[in-house]
């Protein structure tokens, strides 16, 4: 060896020039620190303007209404960590779920197997994104925006075909339904608080989705397609298989809100969904994921949905007009948005 | 120079196309360990279409590529680090958001466990990258930093040695001095100095005829992507090589455009 290279002796001892960080600053340039802050300001919020918003039972309500978006933000967060956008999601949860009932009506009277073949239809959806966007590279915001009109129209097109009307026929008195409905629709009281087994999906997907991007080569491959696509390709990352798998991710999420969605009342309306994409978004946003992707948290995705469920709630607990909710929900965004890059530029400037 | 064994890699009379855009034609260079080949030229002289073909990126159209004596016929970029051939590019050698360590050991990362509780070793990541960059005398003060928050020498001294920790034995650098400075060009040109000392075969692209003729031991002219000129380094001189480089007679013609009026 030519170079003057010191002793490797620098592994154990803290190098001198590294100021001891505190906890703080390591919690500071955590990606969700912008939306943990603004979830608290919420929390208080709507703690002081609405007497019902501190009841046991309206925190069911709350978590559940941040599960059933939190679901799907955590794998669309992924997905943006990993560069793209899914702009189908929304309506896809609305097809798995139309699929699942029209084939156990149609086919057998089983319950079961149309969440089988919802689950196989959904998957080969997502991946058909991911493949369609691997192949063709072209914007993901033009793949699935093409996947979107394209749901929507057979949504409403096959339930009208098939049904004749705009929602499915009722599923409950099928076979299969008491245990389908308690894997996806169930409510369990806990210590006098009735909570939606969405919660438990919710957070077990939080986890396991925190474990793939920290602690997998998966996880690593994600930051590195979002961050630098060419530079991960370069060193021999399978960057169209990973993003095959985060559109497949995405589709999985959409499985589960769309058998949730059918088991907990019995039918389907085939023009839901619309919009819903956006607000998955809107979740990952304020979760601390950039846009143009490299950059973010599951658990941020968590707090997002979280900031959601506590604002379309408390509106209503405050006997607001919710017509205001929309409102909210932009300020929110732009707020937490502006906070992030702010906190970043400043965890980024003490470094 | 001993010419017995087989070189590392050995490109011989190789073409490509781009449709009937003729984008390489009849280039032939050795790359041997222990020795770093330069591969100069201009702007649009080929040199990046050279370097897809060795890094695996792209397929030659004809000619022989052979590795170790073997003709091969590279798939994909993983295929030629399989066969040894590490590649670092100018602008895109890492991913900035990302730490040091996540950086250092992308695409081949340690894992321990096993099932679904095959994970990560972080420990053992971290602590290798500060290691395998000390090595290489890189003294980082923390391997948590996200890489863009290096320089942008630090960051190809990274690239370098991270090609090295994993056992490249032929390195391909883009012109890795091209966007930085005197001082920092010398770093990153010691690096690429120490790598060949530990027996690696280096393809170094550059414009730069000063920094090849530094540390170079066979220099490959391009030019409108034909091969101009093929020396070792007893052939040729400095200026010699910057000469063709320029563009040799050209440069003439450019002086002379350029010349001020003979004040009349």
């Amino acid at each position: 060896m030519s170079t003057t290279a010191p002793p490797p002796d620098g592994l154990d001892h803290v190098d001198e020039r590294l100021l001891r960080t505190s906890p703080l600053k390591k919690l500071l340039a955590r990606p969700e620190l912008g939306s943990v802050v603004g979830a608290i300001a919420v929390f208080v919020f709507f703690s002081l303007v609405a007497d019902s918003f501190l009841r046991p039972s309206s925190l069911g309500t709350v978590l559940y209404a941040a599960s059933v978006l939190g679901i799907m933000a955590v794998p669309v967060a992924l997905l943006m960590i990993g560069g793209e956008f899914d702009l189908s999601a929304g309506v896809l949860v609305t097809s798995s779920a139309l699929v699942s009932s029209m084939s156990s009506y149609q086919m057998t009277a089983n319950v079961w197997v149309g969440v089988g073949v919802s689950l196989l239809v959904t998957l080969a959806i997502g991946a058909f994104n991911g493949f369609m966007l691997t192949r063709t590279k072209l914007p993901s915001f033009i793949i699935t925006l093409g996947t979107f009109l394209m749901l929507t129209g057979l949504n409403l097109g096959l339930t009208k075909l098939i049904a004749g009307t705009v929602s499915t026929k009722s599923i409950a008195d099928m076979e299969g339904f008491p245990s389908a409905h308690a894997l996806f629709a169930s409510t369990l009281t806990v210590g006098g608080v009735e909570l939606k087994v969405t919660i438990l999906w919710w957070l077990a997907l939080v986890a396991v989705a925190t474990w793939i991007l920290l602690r997998t080569r998966f996880g690593n491959w994600i930051f590195a397609v979002g961050g630098g696509a060419d530079a991960a390709r370069a060193v021999g990352v399978p960057v169209h298989r990973t993003k095959i798998g985060l559109y497949m991710g995405v589709a999985f999420c959409a499985w589960i809100s769309g058998q949730h969605l059918l088991l907990s009342f019995d039918v389907v309306q085939s023009g839901e969904g619309v919009g819903n994409e956006l607000i998955y978004i809107i979740a990952a946003v304020i979760g601390g994921c950039l846009i143009t992707g490299g950059y973010g948290s599951a658990i941020g995705s968590a707090v997002g949905a979280l900031i959601f469920g506590m604002t379309s709630k408390g509106i209503v607990y405050a006997e607001w007009n919710p017509d205001w909710f929309k409102f909210f929900l932009g300020a929110m965004l732009l707020l937490a948005t502006l906070l992030n890059a702010w906190i970043r530029k400043r965890v980024e400037a003490t470094k | 120079m001993t010419t017995d064994t087989a070189p590392l890699v050995e490109l011989d009379d190789v073409s490509k196309y781009y449709g009937n855009i003729r984008a390489l034609e009849g280039v032939s260079l050795e790359v041997r360990a222990g020795e770093i080949t330069c591969v100069l030229g201009d702007n649009g002289a080929g040199k990046s279409t050279l370097i897809k073909i060795v890094a695996g990126l792209h397929r030659h159209d004809a000619g022989t590529f052979r590795i170790e004596g073997e003709e091969v016929a590279l798939a994909n970029p993983r295929d030629a680090l399989d066969r040894g051939i590490a590649t670092v590019y100018q602008d895109l050698a890492v991913v900035p958001l990302m730490p040091v360590w996540r950086n250092f050991f992308l695409g081949s990362e340690p894992t321990k466990g096993k099932g679904p509780l095959r994970r990560l070793d972080v420990d053992l990541m971290r602590a290798t990258t500060r290691e395998a960059l000390l090595r290489m005398g890189i003294d980082l003060r923390d391997v948590d930093q996200p890489i863009g928050t290096l320089s942008g020498g630090e960051r190809q001294c990274v690239a370098i040695a991270r090609a090295v920790h994993f056992g490249a034995r032929v390195l391909v650098l883009d012109e890795p001095t091209a966007a930085l400075g005197v001082k920092q060009s010398g770093v990153v040109l010691k690096y690429v100095a120490a790598a060949r000392d530990q027996g690696l075969g280096v393809v170094l692209i550059t414009h730069n005829p000063h920094h090849a003729y530094l540390v170079g031991d066979r220099f490959v002219l391009l030019k409108r992507g034909t091969m101009a000129a093929s020396h070792t380094k007893g052939e040729v001189t400095l200026d010699e090589l910057t000469r063709q480089m320029a563009g040799g007679s050209e440069l003439d013609d450019l002086r002379h455009e350029l010349e001020r009026p003979a004040a009349s």
